[in-house]
């Protein structure tokens, strides 16, 4: 007999309920349980970046996660960046303006890692930019797009 | 890469959990998940029970008591980089903690899991070691208190009986002028320590009066440079006397991997020992 | 006409769609009924397989079926073909879907688990017992070929899959009359694929409706439909294989795996529909890689350091099996002579079986390591003649008058290696200019008077881009006014739906939005090749363009019919056909298709085909042939050994630029595969080939926070080969990037002596390196 629980986790200001095997990831319960697939598996052991997701509006690797982690929690995942009409976060709008993304594999990840670093750092350079992606691996980029966008973005979060 | 099933327990006191370690031997405590959940996809562990510690209440948080920081272990690293009095008394900690992963990992990692895990590369055990941290952990029978220097007992295993929890971590401050250098080499930004050396200095008039220099990547369980702290006390703190330091770390046994020889890595803490201290004395006030 | 988008940076259509997490990946897709498949993969780099026994597994709740070689049955046991026959394999070795009785290699398929959830399948995995007896491995290539060396396949008669050669001028000659011979050794190491997404495969088989269908995180859907349709002895009409968002492929997805195979025969054998997705640790045992190239070489130079010659020999690490037949080993010569008129070449290659996963190309394939050793041999003879290396590339390059160039050397399908258009010299100036070239040496002993040693190093390359056959285009105006684009060319990221908008936009007049791009589905398009080797652009940009002009002229034609005007006088803008100077008369191209498509009893008028579409398979007459140089610049700190790449400038050509943003991105990211190649990526193997570097804290992909900018500047000079002018971009940056950071260290590090033998370059052996010239200079 499978060990689950029940869990009730809020995504994108949506709440749900579900009963989990407690050995399910963050992760795959959001792609999977929830058909959220806009958060992405790249190497299941904390390192690639491509699953993260703001739990408490903290960006955290949602595959190091167990879904039964969340309970009772606040989960933000990409699907959750654009306004509900559908007006994306400055941070979209500058990964598309400054073509930082080229598979998209990794974008996901990227953004919501971005979101919360800019929302603490919200006047970085460019160095700290590297440093606050060096947590999220692209293969395609070269990075140089999406720290271009991220300081782009920095501007049009600051008003400026 | 999915765990092997398991039976999941989620305690709310330090008390619970240490009866569920009793209770069950084939358990494995997760507490930021950083390094326990990577070995529970890849199946390198498979324990029968896995007991979170995340909802238990008191074993996280700071307090500055006057004479030192009592750190909960499930104290999140980011929260440690953030807090006051760590920043004020122990700055080492928030500089050495830039290098710990990255901010994600460090959003869930904490203080306890890291030293519990025992990875030799790792950036807090080398701290603690510089600082003579004491780790208190709770049994059925009770709670001791446990030097860090008796704390790592061989590769990732830490003296921890199989019924212990580790609560709190105790660090002593050092003089209020105390200078501190935390260097590290490693191939990528949030990589672990191929070696990082911790080093910390008071210098009196002129001269020093305090020194602690931890190698860590070196071995498995970080080493007190304890010969060349000695020589150091009573030295001007200058060039030569940190070369001297770097020549005895030259000296230091190093393990020897498929990535990294124990040649290069006596090399690196030679190098990292002397730019620590170049550094620690630049921040020493009391430095003439 | 007015050109409005070809060259412009016109943002990605893609990315709403990919920014908003609606990409639509392999792992994404569900279906109903669908299980979920893991693989027992063999733990031991050879061994016999004695049995098998999955009765444990099986008996698992949630586990459905079990499959070895022997439950396939008959009619599926029989070897993968070679899709890439040819005379140089002297041994052909190919895989079976699951392995029969040997396996060569850690990771190769032994069993497949199909279950109710990926977790449950892999809890059976750990319930099947395999009997393997070891055999020896071979691993090192230097050695393979000995007598008495152990056999990577235990009925060989060798480890050699084969030899290949690139001969061709006077070597005798060359060498004979040369004032100097100067000879190198070294050793080349690519890594692994590494696309953030990793393969993935869900089939369905349909034998009563829609037959077999694939979806596959491929970079050539055709191929693994011909493939799967020849193995199974089956119609290619009854095979579906769909690409859908594939998270990045580089080269390794662009074959087939014996997966496909066996999630294909599970779902037809368990009447469901089955997906398996490779986790990361598959991924670095099974998904193909470039490894290890030994290289040995003698250049032959006058003292003005003009190269009369190059010969030597290659040792090329092939791997257990042959899926891409000698494609990696070829592209390894073609590229000699690299930028340079060379007069005679004589070149051969090893081809050595060991028993590790199969190597295939990887961003660049071989052309990294035969420009890399070009730019090795070029470094020697301007070290050791103490000519400036800059210096040297401008005695040796092909000029622009000599082109087009024949340079000597065969491409693969026999046609002769052409250098078709591009100005080397003026490309060398360039990088040099954005780099502050000629300001180095200040900025380098300021940085030595500090303690710092800085270094700087340059490499040319070029790049055989577009390889045919075809990549065809079909454009077709629907009533509504939209226009469906259908093409097979897969996209991994490279951007290609809004490539090929803007090229249908600015020749039908209509605007990419209405353009609705379809691709890398074999059902949608009757033919395609595959996304490798930098072709898209250079094949589907010519088809596209010239299916749009056909349906232009046809709309145009029509039009001129319909509103009674003359073809000279009409023009198309948003989709509107427009007679000039008479704004009121005018008709949509959505009404010119409906008078194309009418209703039943209605006719077509007279002297036109059905339909408002065209279909093209124009492309490239020959391989257009890309150009760079780069120059790095790098800091190595002694102490430690670490190498900070601080610059990093390319001056490109790739001919005309589609969408220069996207050429960009291409560049940008190549050059950081291509540093992550010199200074990272590192497979490691013990004696009995297990893989050591297994995961991403042993196995190092470039950070962000290790990148230097890119700095790029471009020239366009197009090429005659195809009506665009368009060259290949997506391997330009990568391909002489190794050559640069090499050359940079060795520059930082001139007073140790240093020369560098290996790459990837890791810190431990730079301070050997430095540590055994200080020695040397003390004495």
């Amino acid at each position: 007999m499978a060990d689950t629980r029940d869990i009730e986790v809020t995504v994108n200001g949506k709440s749900h309920t579900a009963n989990v095997e407690t050995r399910t990831s963050l992760g795959d319960f959001l792609r999977h349980g929830l058909g959220l697939t806009g958060t992405h598996m790249g190497c299941e052991h904390g390192v690639c970046g491509a699953c993260t997701v703001m739990v408490d509006g903290e960006a955290v690797r949602s595959c190091l996660m167990l879904a039964v982690q969340a309970n009772g929690q606040e989960v933000t995942t990409v699907e959750g960046l654009a306004d509900e009409d559908g007006t994306l976060h400055p941070l979209q709008e500058a990964f598309w303006k400054h073509h930082g993304l080229q598979c998209g594999f990794c974008t996901p990840g990227m953004l919501t890692s971005l979101a919360a670093f800019l929302r603490d750092n919200p006047d970085p350079s460019e160095r700290e930019v590297r440093e606050a992606i060096s947590g999220n691996i692209c293969r395609c980029t070269g990075y140089q797009g999406i720290v271009d966008a991220a300081l782009d973005a920095a501007k049009t979060m600051q008003g400026s | 890469m999915k765990p092997a099933p398991f039976t999941y327990h989620d305690p709310a006191t330090p008390e619970e959990a240490v009866a569920l370690l009793v209770e069950h031997e084939d358990a494995k405590v997760l507490a930021g998940g950083q390094s326990l959940m990577p070995m529970l996809n890849m199946r390198f562990v498979v324990p029968d029970h896995v007991i979170d510690l995340n909802g238990v209440a008191g074993i996280s948080g700071v307090t500055d008591t006057g004479s030192a920081l009592e750190i909960g272990a499930m104290t999140r690293q980011r929260d440690l980089m953030r807090d006051a009095a760590v920043v004020a008394k122990t700055p080492i900690i928030p500089e050495a903690l830039e290098n710990v992963g990255h901010f994600q990992t460090r959003n869930r990692g904490t203080i306890g899991g890291s030293l519990c895990h025992l990875d030799p590369s790792a950036e807090l055990p080398c701290l603690m070691a510089a600082y003579d941290g004491v780790l208190t952990a709770h049994g059925p029978d009770g709670a001791r208190d446990i030097p860090f220097a008796e704390w790592p007992l061989a590769y990732m295993i830490p003296t921890l009986g199989p019924d212990e929890l580790l609560t709190k971590i105790t660090v002593p401050y050092w003089g209020a002028d105390h200078g501190y250098g935390f260097v590290e080499f490693a191939r990528r930004h949030g990589d672990f320590a191929m070696i990082a050396v911790a080093a910390l200095l008071e210098v009196e008039g002129g001269t020093i009066s305090r020194a602690a220099i931890s190698i860590g990547g070196a071995d498995v369980r970080p080493l007190r440079l304890t010969e060349a702290e000695t020589a150091l006390v009573g030295a001007a703190p200058n060039a030569e006397a940190f070369k001297a330091s770097a020549e005895i770390a030259r000296g230091i046994d190093a393990m020897s991997d498929a990535y990294v020889s124990s040649a290069y890595r006596q090399r690196l803490a030679a190098t990292l020992v002397e730019r620590a201290l170049v550094q620690a004395a630049e921040r020493a006030s009391g430095s003439a | 006409m007015v050109v409005r988008y070809l060259g412009a940076e016109v943002q990605r259509m893609e990315d709403p769609r990919l920014l908003t997490g609606h990409g639509r990946y392999v792992d994404d897709i569900t279906m109903a009924g669908m299980l979920e498949a893991a693989f027992l993969r063999a733990p031991l780099a050879h061994a016999k397989i004695r049995s098998i026994d999955t009765s444990r597994a099986e008996a698992l709740e949630g586990v459905h079926r079990v499959f070895t070689h022997a439950d396939f049955g008959e009619k599926y046991s029989h070897r993968m073909n070679q899709l890439y026959p040819a005379p140089v394999i002297e041994q052909n070795k190919t895989q079976y879907p699951l392995a029969k009785d040997e396996v060569c290699f850690v990771g190769e398929t032994v069993a497949v688990v199909v279950a109710d959830s990926r977790a449950i399948a892999e809890d059976a995995l750990a319930l099947i017992d395999v009997d393997y007896e070891a055999l020896p491995a071979v691993v090192d290539i230097r050695t393979a070929l000995e007598d008495g060396a152990p056999l990577a396949h235990a009925d060989a008669t060798s480890n050699l899959m084969g030899k290949m050669r690139s001969k061709f001028g006077d070597i005798e000659d060359a060498f004979g009359k040369a004032d100097h011979v100067f000879s190198a050794g070294f050793m080349q190491h690519r890594g692994g694929c590494h696309s953030m997404e990793t393969r993935g495969v869900i089939a369905k088989d349909d034998p009563w409706g829609d037959g077999l269908t694939l979806w596959t995180s491929a970079q050539s859907p055709y191929l693994i439909r011909r493939a799967l349709a020849t193995w199974l002895g089956e119609s290619e009409e009854r095979i579906r294989v769909v690409a859908p968002d594939v998270g990045g492929g580089f080269g390794p997805k662009a074959g087939f795996y014996p997966e496909e195979i066996a999630i294909c025969l599970v779902a037809r054998l368990m009447e469901t529909p089955v997906k398996w997705i490779e986790d990361r640790r598959e991924h670095f045992v099974s998904t193909t890689t470039q490894r290890d190239q030994y290289w040995d070489l003698e250049v032959a130079c006058t003292s003005e350091g003009k190269i009369l010659g190059l010969r030597g020999n290659i040792t090329h690490e092939n791997g257990a099996y042959i899926p891409y037949g000698i494609l990696l080993p070829n592209s390894s010569l073609t590229p000699l002579p690299g930028a340079y008129s060379i007069a005679a070449i004589d070149v051969g290659v090893d081809i050595v079986f060991t028993n590790t996963i199969a190597n295939s190309p990887v961003r660049g394939a071989g052309r990294p390591c035969g420009i890399y050793a070009v730019e090795r041999m070029i470094q020697l003879v301007s070290r050791k003649l103490g000519i400036d290396p800059a210096e040297v590339r401008r005695r040796n390059y092909v000029r622009p008058d000599q082109m087009p160039y024949e340079t000597g050397a065969t491409l693969r399908g026999g046609a002769k290696c052409v250098y078709d258009s591009g100005d080397y010299e003026a490309l060398l100036e360039k990088a040099l200019e954005l780099s502050d070239y000629n300001s180095f040496k200040e900025r380098q002993a300021t940085a030595r008077a500090e303690g710092r040693y800085l270094g700087i190093g340059v490499s040319s390359c070029i790049e055989d881009t577009g390889m045919g056959p075809y990549e065809g285009t079909t454009v077709r105006v629907e009533s509504s006014g939209k226009v469906a684009v259908r093409t097979g060319a897969a996209s991994q990221g490279q951007g290609h739906h809004t490539m090929i908008a803007m090229l249908v936009a600015e020749n039908l007049g209509v605007s990419p939005e209405d353009i609705m791009f379809e691709s890398a589905d074999t059902s949608k398009f009757p033919h395609g090749v595959g996304t490798i080797g930098s072709r898209v652009a250079a094949n589907v940009g010519p088809s596209a363009f010239d299916a749009a002009k056909k349906v232009r002229e046809k709309a145009l034609k029509l039009a001129a019919e319909v509103l009674e005007a003359s073809e000279a006088d009409l023009d198309i803008e948003d989709g509107v056909v427009r007679v000039n100077g008479a704004p009121d008369l005018s008709i949509t191209l959505g009404e010119l298709a409906i008078q194309l498509s009418p209703a039943s009893a209605l006719r077509v008028p007279a002297g036109f085909d059905p339909l408002l579409e065209a279909t093209s398979y124009d492309g490239s007459s020959g391989s257009p042939i890309a150009c760079g140089s780069n120059v790095a610049e790098v800091e190595v700190d002694p102490g430690t050994g670490e190498v900070k790449v601080l610059r990093y400038s390319v001056a490109h050509d790739c001919g005309v630029m589609i969408n220069p943003m996207i050429v960009h991105g291409q560049i940008v990211g190549g050059v950081v595969h291509g540093i992550g190649n010199a200074l990272f990526e590192r497979m490691i193997y013990d004696d009995q080939g297990q893989p050591l570097t297994m995961n991403y804290g042993e196995y190092l992909l470039p950070l962000a926070s290790e990148m230097p900018r890119v700095d790029v500047t471009h020239m366009e000079t197009p090429s005659p080969l195809n009506s665009l002018g368009v060259k290949g971009a997506g391997e330009g940056g990568t391909i002489p990037a190794a050559a640069a950071i090499v050359a940079a260290i060795e520059n930082a590090l001139e007073e140790f002596s240093v020369e560098i033998d290996y790459y990837p370059v890791d810190p431990q052996y730079l301070t050997e390196l430095i540590d055994k010239g200080a020695a040397q200079a003390a004495e």
